[in-house]
């Protein structure tokens, strides 16, 4: 079985070098016209976003506009014929394998698996590169460590990760999303389950690999605020289509928030984004 | 840009805390590369053991005792180019070699074959309880079997022993059918299905072949006597030919199974991670399900139904061994069939001169070991 040389710090891309050429031409994902049907119900109907390399994305939307189904459908999770381009390669054209090497998702609440080590788990990560039916080699291993070292988890390689903060096993999930080596993030709701700390500590950790690993990221969020300060761009999704996309500042305006996510919010300039702050609709004052 | 720089602030603070002792790796923790999970040495070496221990044990046990030294050299004869004196007398050397040497090892070959089966439904299903018999694999098969002795006349001259080969070929079939009719049973309750639906699945699954099965005995009265001694689980009539009857499929299962057992460690983190690591989890799963219901049917036509085998060994691995596919596998193959081996012992010298069906022994141990497992899958399973 024939294997892909890879050096010591192949569970991390450097920088400036993505899948596909770094020449700033191709995106790293673009999407045309997505439809998704599930089971009958057409959840995205015609769906456009474009992420730059190096760019941070993050889909918002109300509780069924479809935001997971895209970050799935992006995934190569669902079948989308023709519609999804991955660093200039449709992604159809791509091998399940190959297609891991460019693309990590960090699911919504990943499975934790009883009795598996830290070191197990983020050894997961580079399944792409081990030949079926074989079994990891010393650089796979080097590249676990590295990551691990990277993401200070070294003392924890031990350790189960079902016996693991909130934060602790948030970190171990974006190693194993790092060990894989792709250079495009797909993060779904990676701060749902964490304090409002662990979440800024999660996303300047992401932000951090981001800047340093040339990765793009592409992210949905529900906490709006939190969304705007971290991303270059957001989308906007409701029933199925984008409804807006643009600079933090232009998606999360009160007329866009309150007729997609029927909310009464009062939105404040911040340093890195507008803060959007919920209020009582007036009719119960 | 790829040098490292120190982390930030904020999570140096928040995320500094490590678990206590190992503040401070110390030179001696770097040099001692920490190893992801597997098969280690010293467990594959200690099944290795059980498996020559129930060997030796099997075969000096028993109504004409037999110096276990002798034994272990008679044994060590039969490697080419190997002549030791073991002492022994001709008829004596005829007891080993074909009486009981034959039932150690088709029970060396069954134990192995349903503990393995056991362990990887258990890694498919991701359910701590799958198992052949849970899932009705067992009972699929069973009434196969029945159905080709009844109706094919398979059995008529009273014993069955010397089965036919289209024995295994046709409990292959239904335990296959078996399995599905589990699955779908299991998955009718789409996304939100749980690990106890399956087996409850399976419990239903096997009432209805039962009943099946019965019925066919009852229209078939002439067969129900070899049904019924086969049914019990046996190893009594074990000769060379029913060895050579199991081996291929046996084979074949431990073949397919162990060179899965690194993906069936990724499959633990569920089918949409699995398949965006760059695997296809449901071809996997439909050829380990394929794989471990060919070596329960081998299993269970050579010596009909033995039960627990595959819910105690995998568990008691997993509890020495870790809980990694790699190690949990291919030792319980090797302690599986120790397990069996020995067990038999049990079965023929603890009434003897009379023996208890060995199925009656393993549900023995089985029944209590089920609710201590019971009792520490609860978490998963609600």
């Amino acid at each position: 079985m024939s294997r892909e040389p890879a050096g010591p710090s192949a569970g991390l891309p450097s920088a400036g070098l993505p899948f596909g050429g770094g020449d700033g031409g191709v995106p790293a994902v673009e999407v045309r016209g997505l439809h998704v049907d599930l089971g009958g119900t057409p959840i995205l109907t015609g769906v456009d976003l474009t992420v730059a390399v190096g760019e941070w994305v993050t889909v918002i939307g109300p509780n069924g506009a479809g935001k997971s189904t895209l970050l799935r459908a992006v995934g190569g999770l669902l079948p989308a014929p023709g519609a999804i381009t991955l660093f200039g390669t449709a992604s159809t054209a791509l091998r399940r394998r190959d297609r891991a090497r460019v693309v990590a998702t960090v699911a919504q609440s990943p499975v934790v698996p009883p009795g598996m080590s830290v070191l197990d788990y983020v050894l997961l990560g580079r399944t792409p590169y081990i030949p079926t039916l074989g079994r990891e080699s010393t650089a796979d291993l080097d590249a676990v460590h590295e990551v691990l070292g990277r993401l200070d988890l070294t003392g924890f390689h031990r350790r189960e990760l079902a016996t693991l903060s909130g934060g602790e096993r948030q970190r171990v999930f974006l190693a194993r999303a790092l060990a894989q080596g792709a250079t495009l993030l797909l993060l779904d709701e990676p701060t749902s389950a964490l304090d409002i700390g662990h979440q800024q500590e999660v996303l300047e950790l992401v932000d951090q690999l981001r800047r340093e690993h040339g990765l793009t990221v592409l992210a949905t969020m529900h906490d709006l605020s939190l969304a705007g300060e971290y991303a270059d761009r957001m989308v906007m999704l409701a029933a199925g289509k984008v409804v807006a996309a643009g600079t933090p500042s232009e998606v999360l305006t009160e007329h866009l928030l309150a007729t997609h996510y029927r909310a009464s919010v009062r939105v404040v300039p911040g340093t890195h984004g507008p803060l959007v702050v919920p209020v009582r609709p007036r009719a119960h004052l | 840009m790829t040098t490292t720089p120190p982390p930030s602030r904020r999570a140096g603070l928040r995320f500094g805390s490590r678990p206590a002792g190992s503040s401070a790796p110390s030179a001696a923790d770097r040099s001692v590369e920490p190893r992801p999970a597997g098969l280690r040495k010293r467990w594959l070496v200690a099944g290795v053991f059980a498996v020559l221990v129930a060997l030796v044990a099997g075969v000096s046990l028993g109504p004409v005792s037999l110096p276990a030294g002798s034994v272990a050299a008679e044994l060590l004869n039969l490697i080419p180019g190997v002549h030791l004196d073991s002492g022994l007398s001709e008829r004596e050397i005829a007891i080993v070699t074909e009486l009981r040497l034959p039932r150690v090892v088709l029970g060396l070959l069954v134990g192995g074959l349903l503990a393995l089966a056991g362990g990887c439904y258990q890694g498919v299903f991701r359910n701590p309880l799958a198992d052949p018999y849970l899932l009705g694999v067992a009972a699929g098969a069973g009434l196969a079997v029945t159905a080709a002795i009844a109706l094919g006349g398979a059995g008529r001259q009273g014993a069955i022993s010397g089965l036919p080969m289209t024995i295994p070929l046709a409990a292959f079939v239904g335990s296959l059918l078996a399995v599905t009719m589990t699955y779908v049973l299991g998955a009718a309750g789409g996304r939100s299905s749980s690990p106890a639906m399956l087996i409850l699945a399976g419990v239903a699954v096997s009432a209805f072949l039962s009943a099946g099965q019965t019925y066919l005995l009852q229209r078939h009265s002439d067969s129900i006597q070899p049904v019924y001694s086969w049914l019990l689980g046996r190893l009594a009539t074990a000769g060379w030919h029913d060895v050579l009857l199991v081996l291929p499929y046996a084979a074949l299962t431990a073949v397919v199974v162990l060179l899965h057992r690194r993906e069936l460690d990724v499959l633990a983190v569920g089918d949409d991670e699995a398949r965006s690591l760059g695997l296809h989890p449901q071809r996997t799963r439909y050829l380990l399900i394929a794989a471990a219901s060919l070596g329960t049917a081998a299993a269970v036509s050579a010596t009909g139904l033995i039960g627990f085998v595959g819910i105690i060994v995998p568990h008691t691995v997993r509890l020495l061994a870790g809980s990694s596919y790699r190690a949990i596998l291919p030792l319980s193959l090797l302690f599986g069939g120790a397990f069996l081996a020995l067990t038999d012992v049990v079965a023929r010298t603890v009434a003897a001169p009379s023996e208890v069906p060995i199925g009656v022994v393993t549900a023995l141990l089985g029944g209590p070991f089920f609710v201590i497992v019971l009792r520490t899958a609860r978490r998963v399973l609600t």
